[in-house]
């Protein structure tokens, strides 16, 4: 099997897989209950936290366990419009974002105003046009850190320092894509989604970070269980597994991208050989991610095509795959020829060169 | 050009006798918290200057505030000792300063020097207004004092100063007994003993079942948050649970409080001789409380004759508080958790306790055993600043 679509999931790591196996079994204790079994709970549960929360350099009561990232996002924005709803509510974003924001703000359609900051030609948020809707001083801006279908890198720290100065300004970044793959850095950031899953966790599990002067109205009500913004029994055994999943994927990451970028760089070089194939993921972007269309060609096929081969690559992303076309590489390319063949390539460290070497094979001799 | 950390010594001078002791308690104190951080500490009889890794700067100014006996500390940059260089230096590190009046405070141990004090002070404000925009000088009021010191091997210059903590390095003075419920007061008392210079041991007296291990966890954390100021404190945990029975059988309910002090106050006489302590710490504020008026203090202070040192006896509450914010214990000593002063209140306790009563009442049971058994069966705990890591094998 060839597995190019690590970044809709990743299979997940033993000893992660292990952490949660055990801790399921030995820690049986509610962490809210009062007696010992629970306190056992809570006290694993708070190292863990503290693990995450050293990791992203933040403190330990500022990390929001949640079920997916799609949660976090939901619950960034619905719980900052909810928390202050005297503000002014105006939001912006990117064309670029996944669908849990992107299908979350339309929903706002009436309560909020939605702007869309304008892209430079590599889909980098155009700095001026950003300076320019601040002194709007919108509620929130919420952009990814890393685009989940061409992979184009925000600035995140240039962006947050403007944001600073407007101090009734959130800033919330989802950082699904980037975490265990690029440096991530908190400080100019108000909240920040992440997803144990991206980085061989296991699925239902994923988290929000939010910094100590952010208010944020619960999506689910039910008292203080991990924090008050987020009610349900915690599952000690998957915040476990997700800490375990983080220490090791940053352990690795510098070693990761180096190998995963000769990855990149390979199947890009093939790719740019074949007849019709247009590269959309430019050489800055994200190695992890390799988007490029095929012209005259359905997607769905290819991806179909491929599956018999045991390969395994993706259209857009997972999550909104049953769009028409691509709303990313619509907003980047302006064609809607490339934005309705658009394939994405998605790599992590257990990819090799040789199934780079078998893909473009199977691809040049079986498929076009 | 190096940037170094600068820093001076507080109350601690004026020791003239003991000033070796103090300096190198004070210095030992520095190491073993910077001990993570590669970086070297030179001293001398009034400052130590301390090379470190920039990238870790944050870090390194957050231990240093965190560490007794030390008066101010400067972030400051040596040179080699020639005019040029002094000049060169100046206008480079005066760029990420941000004031608008200052003035140039020059000290010349190197008397070989050519210019002497007065002669360089105009000099080097002449290099400054030079390097800056919008600053002027005012030598009465400035918002900034420029410092810099001409010495034989290196000169040194440096600007305003950071507070440090004061007080006198945690081991100058030998151990106290703290008296740690839970509550507000006593981390209080704890923090301000150690700033005196006196090393700690906690002493937390619990009443399972009436309490519970979530309080167990917040005294735990509590010392934790003590033991930044020295390194470790040694946590003892004392079973409690039958004398505090005993007491609500046999004692009359509104001296119940009263006596349970008392009998802590022999528990912690005890201890104290154990582990070479030579006085008891506790959060007492006059008044606060029923214990806590000075008729209980003299009832229950005379039990022992070791000096009880109570910090906060003088203090409003509203400014234990604040001290309580400060040290980063409040909002874990708010926590909703009872502890063993809280288990049993009577409805109305004697605010006025008499010694003829409280000996009459203690005739009613045979608690010298009870004391004895609650030493013995004293666990101690080694509470570290940082969390100790149970379960890193799973995570």
């Amino acid at each position: 099997m060839i597995y190019f679509d690590n970044s809709a999931t990743t299979e997940v790591r033993e000893e992660v897989l292990d952490t949660f196996v055990t801790v399921t079994k030995k820690f049986i204790g509610n962490p809210n209950s009062l007696h010992k079994l629970g306190l056992e709970s809570k006290k694993l549960m708070k190292e863990a936290t503290k693990q995450v929360a050293d990791l992203f350099h933040v403190k330990e009561d500022k990390v929001i366990f949640t079920s997916s990232a799609s949660e976090s996002n939901n619950l960034a924005i619905k719980g900052v419009l909810g928390y202050y709803p005297k503000r002014k509510k105006l939001i912006l974003t990117t064309m670029l974002e996944h669908a849990s924001i992107y299908e979350t703000l339309q929903h706002f359609d009436e309560e909020a105003t939605v702007k869309f900051l304008k892209l430079d030609d590599k889909g980098h948020i155009d700095l001026q046009d950003l300076d320019e809707k601040l002194k709007e001083e919108p509620l929130l801006v919420s952009i990814h850190h890393v685009n989940s279908e061409v992979g184009i890198i925000q600035d995140i720290e240039t962006i947050g320092k403007k944001i600073k100065q407007y101090p009734k300004t959130l800033f919330h970044v989802d950082g699904t894509q980037s975490v265990g793959k690029i440096p991530v850095n908190l400080e100019y950031v108000d909240l920040f989604s992440c997803s144990a899953h991206k980085f061989f966790g296991l699925k239902g599990i994923a988290c929000l970070i939010k910094k100590e002067k952010v208010g944020l109205k619960p999506l689910i009500d039910g008292g203080d269980s991990q924090t008050i913004y987020r009610a349900g029994t915690p599952s000690v055994a998957l915040i476990a597994s997700f800490a375990k999943a983080l220490r090791l994927i940053l352990e690795e990451e510098n070693e990761n991208t180096k190998h995963v970028k000769q990855l990149n760089k390979k199947a890009r070089a093939e790719l740019e050989k074949l007849p019709n194939v247009i590269i959309n993921s430019q050489t800055e972007d994200s190695p992890y991610i390799l988007n490029f269309s095929i012209l005259g060609q359905k997607p769905e096929t290819i991806l179909h095509k491929l599956e018999q081969f045991d390969i395994y690559l993706s259209t857009k992303t997972a999550c909104s795959s049953k769009e028409e076309k691509s709303r990313t590489i619509y907003a980047l390319t302006q064609s809607e020829e490339r934005s309705k063949s658009s394939l994405r390539i998605s790599f992590s460290k257990n990819n090799t060169l040789k199934e780079v070497e078998t893909f473009i094979k199977v691809l040049k001799e079986e498929i076009l | 050009m190096e940037r170094i950390i600068l820093i001076k010594y507080g109350e601690m001078t004026t020791k003239k006798g003991n000033r070796n002791f103090f300096v190198k308690t004070l210095a030992t104190n520095l190491e073993q918290k910077l001990k993570d951080y590669p970086c070297t500490l030179e001293k001398d009889m009034s400052r130590m200057y301390l090379s470190y890794d920039e990238r870790e700067e944050k870090e390194i100014l957050e231990a240093i505030h965190s560490v007794f006996g030390i008066h101010t500390y400067h972030i400051a940059y040596t040179c080699e000792s020639n005019l040029e260089e002094i000049k060169k230096t100046l206008q480079e590190t005066i760029q990420k300063e941000v004031f608008h009046t200052f003035k140039v405070e020059v000290k010349r141990s190197d008397k070989s020097f050519p210019q002497n004090s007065a002669e360089l002070a105009p000099i080097f404000g002449g290099v400054i207004l030079k390097s800056k925009e919008g600053i002027k000088v005012d030598v009465h009021h400035p918002d900034m004092v420029v410092h810099v010191e001409i010495r034989k091997e290196k000169s040194l210059i440096y600007y305003n100063a950071y507070q440090g903590l004061g007080g006198y390095p945690v081991g100058t003075q030998p151990k106290g007994m703290l008296m740690l419920s839970g509550g507000i007061d006593s981390p209080v008392a704890g923090y301000l003993a150690m700033k005196r210079g006196i090393k700690i041991d906690a002493v937390y007296f619990e009443a399972i079942p009436h309490t519970s291990l979530e309080a167990r966890e917040k005294v735990k954390t509590l010392t934790r948050k003590l033991a930044k100021y020295q390194s470790m404190i040694h946590l003892h945990i004392v079973p409690f649970t039958k004398i505090q029975e005993e007491i609500y059988k046999n004692v009359k309910e509104n001296y119940v409080i009263t006596i349970m002090r008392r009998m802590m106050y022999r528990i912690m006489e005890t201890l104290a001789k154990k582990n070479k302590a030579l006085a008891i710490i506790n959060g007492e504020s006059i008044g606060q409380v029923a214990s806590q008026t000075l008729n209980s203090m003299f009832v229950i202070n005379h039990v022992t004759n070791l000096p009880v040192i109570r910090p906060v006896a003088c203090l409003d509450k509203l400014e234990i508080i604040d001290i309580a914010k400060k040290i980063d214990t409040y909002n874990t000593s708010i926590l909703p958790y009872e502890d063993c002063c809280t288990v049993f209140v009577p409805k109305h306790p004697v605010i006025n306790p008499t010694l003829e009563e409280c000996e009459k009442e203690e005739q009613n049971f045979e608690f010298k055993n009870l004391i004895e058994q609650a030493v013995e069966e004293t666990r101690v705990l080694k509470i570290k600043e940082q969390e100790e890591k149970e379960y890193q094998s799973l995570l």
